[in-house]
């Protein structure tokens, strides 16, 4: 009853969302702009916000801006854990 | 390793789901603050999926709704002023004030554009310098430091027709004045990712501490969600009550410092009221003294009308937790997406907006 207008809103909504970030990946620098690759489309964005990134680094991206740095050791650190935290899961089974 | 894919991974999702239902074993209400998590959430039908035991509802994590309707007012009573151009993000635009929205006014004439970042403001303002360009700053702290940097970046370029109006609210405060009502009793917090990537883990230590409630910080993908979950439960189980870091990739305990510097630099705390609670002590940042000129509310004049909200929609009763969007009258019958009543209709991070996608089970 209520899909009937789901695609029309879902686009216009989509673009909106304020706590939205997303992981990129920093290709070059320039003072405080970098490109980035984002799921395969470049863009410009501000590292006012994180100036010490690096080319190579990943960074979150929310609203044009680079505000948080993303830690690749700790992002595999807890997907090893979600895999043990299964694996005891299954040894208990 | 692209830090999206790998947090959506089905198997591990499933034996995740399973572990939480195999640990759970009192029943456990926890709150997701964040409407990012809780359009996650609804998305990938975790809801459905977790055990019996486990009640999750959505806290007040959406800016766009939580801003009064007076503020709306105030926005709108700016578009009316001759030689303005509005800034805005997305679903500002469409928010019903008291008896207009951004976007009926843009169709009347008012110069309204919508902006993906604070960037594209600063743009407009130096592309148009006879006319005065004002941000409409809304969000929490994930995008006032945003904000922020766009004021700095007047300042330091001389932009002087470039204006903010600070509707920006802060997130600890918000929680105390939650835990501290007791309209609501939780056994844990889903805290925001993206706030606690810039302010750090550190200010929500006092969940735990003050209130003996169990808090994990979240990431927003599927499995970060799930683990977050398994580990309230297990705290539950346990009897702890402690703030844990479960988007260790994103959060560090003192945050993005350059990012608060800035903030604190441009912002200074203030008292903010939010819909549906009221006004709540050092819960909104207004520009500080030394970037005054950049202020909406001290250059402009405006007086905005009497605020009057729809009677009938309880968005702020949704925003503490009390209801859920199907407790409404109007949901999906007067009030849809396409003609929202309400501001949790209308933005993508509203509870309203994410059952109506996405189908929510119950009405919370």
């Amino acid at each position: 009853m209520f899909q009937a207008k789901i695609p029309f809103t879902i686009k216009m909504i989509k673009e909106t969302v304020m706590c939205l970030a997303i992981p990129a990946l920093v290709k070059t620098i320039r003072g405080m702009t970098a490109e980035v690759e984002v799921g395969g489309a470049a863009r410009s964005v501000s590292i006012m916000l994180t100036p010490d990134v690096k080319e190579g680094d990943y960074v979150l991206l929310h609203t044009g801006y680079a505000i948080s740095l993303i830690d690749q050791d700790e992002a595999l650190k807890t997907l090893d854990m979600l895999q043990e935290l299964i694996d005891i899961e299954s040894g208990q089974d | 390793m692209r830090y999206i894919d790998e947090y959506r991974d089905t198997e591990l999702g499933k034996n995740l789901i399973k572990r939480i239902s195999s640990l759970s074993k009192r029943p456990a209400r926890f709150m997701e603050f964040c409407g990012g998590h809780t359009v996650s959430i609804l998305k990938h039908g975790i809801r459905q999926l977790l055990p019996e035991n486990i009640e999750m509802l959505s806290g007040p994590g959406c800016p766009v709704c939580v801003t009064p309707v007076a503020d709306i007012d105030k926005a709108i009573a700016l578009a009316h002023l001759p030689g303005i151009i509005i800034t805005t993000f997305g679903d500002m635009i469409r928010v019903p004030g008291s008896s207009s929205t951004l976007q009926k006014e843009k169709a009347a004439g008012a110069d309204v554009r919508i902006v993906y970042s604070t960037q594209d403001a600063i743009e407009i303002a130096r592309m148009n310098p006879a006319k005065s360009v004002v941000f409409i700053g809304v969000g929490f702290e994930t995008t006032a430091p945003t904000v922020a940097a766009s004021v700095m970046t007047a300042s330091r370029e001389g932009i002087n027709n470039y204006y903010v109006l600070s509707l920006h609210k802060l997130t600890p405060p918000v929680m105390k004045a939650l835990l501290t009502s007791h309209e609501i009793e939780l056994d844990g917090i889903v805290c925001p990712g993206h706030v606690s990537a810039v302010i750090g883990s550190g200010p929500f230590e006092f969940i735990g501490i003050e209130h003996n409630i169990s808090a994990v910080i979240s990431g927003f993908e599927p499995l970060d969600i799930l683990l977050a979950i398994e580990m309230l439960v297990r705290q539950v189980e346990e009897g702890r009550h402690i703030l844990e870091n479960g988007y260790l990739r994103i959060v560090r305990h003192g945050g993005n410092r350059n990012a608060t510097e800035m903030m604190a630099d441009v912002f200074e705390p203030s008292d903010s009221c939010w819909r549906g609670i009221g006004v709540i002590p050092g819960s909104g940042l207004r520009l500080r003294e030394r970037y005054r000129a950049f202020d909406a509310e001290t250059r402009f004049e405006i007086e905005p009308q009497t605020a009057k909200e729809n009677p009938a929609c309880i968005c702020g009763d949704i925003l503490r937790g009390v209801k859920g969007p199907r407790d409404c009258k109007l949901f999906g019958r007067l009030c849809d997406p396409g003609h929202p009543v309400g501001p949790c209709m209308v933005s993508a991070e509203g509870t309203c907006s994410a059952y109506y996608l996405y189908g929510g089970e119950d009405g919370r």
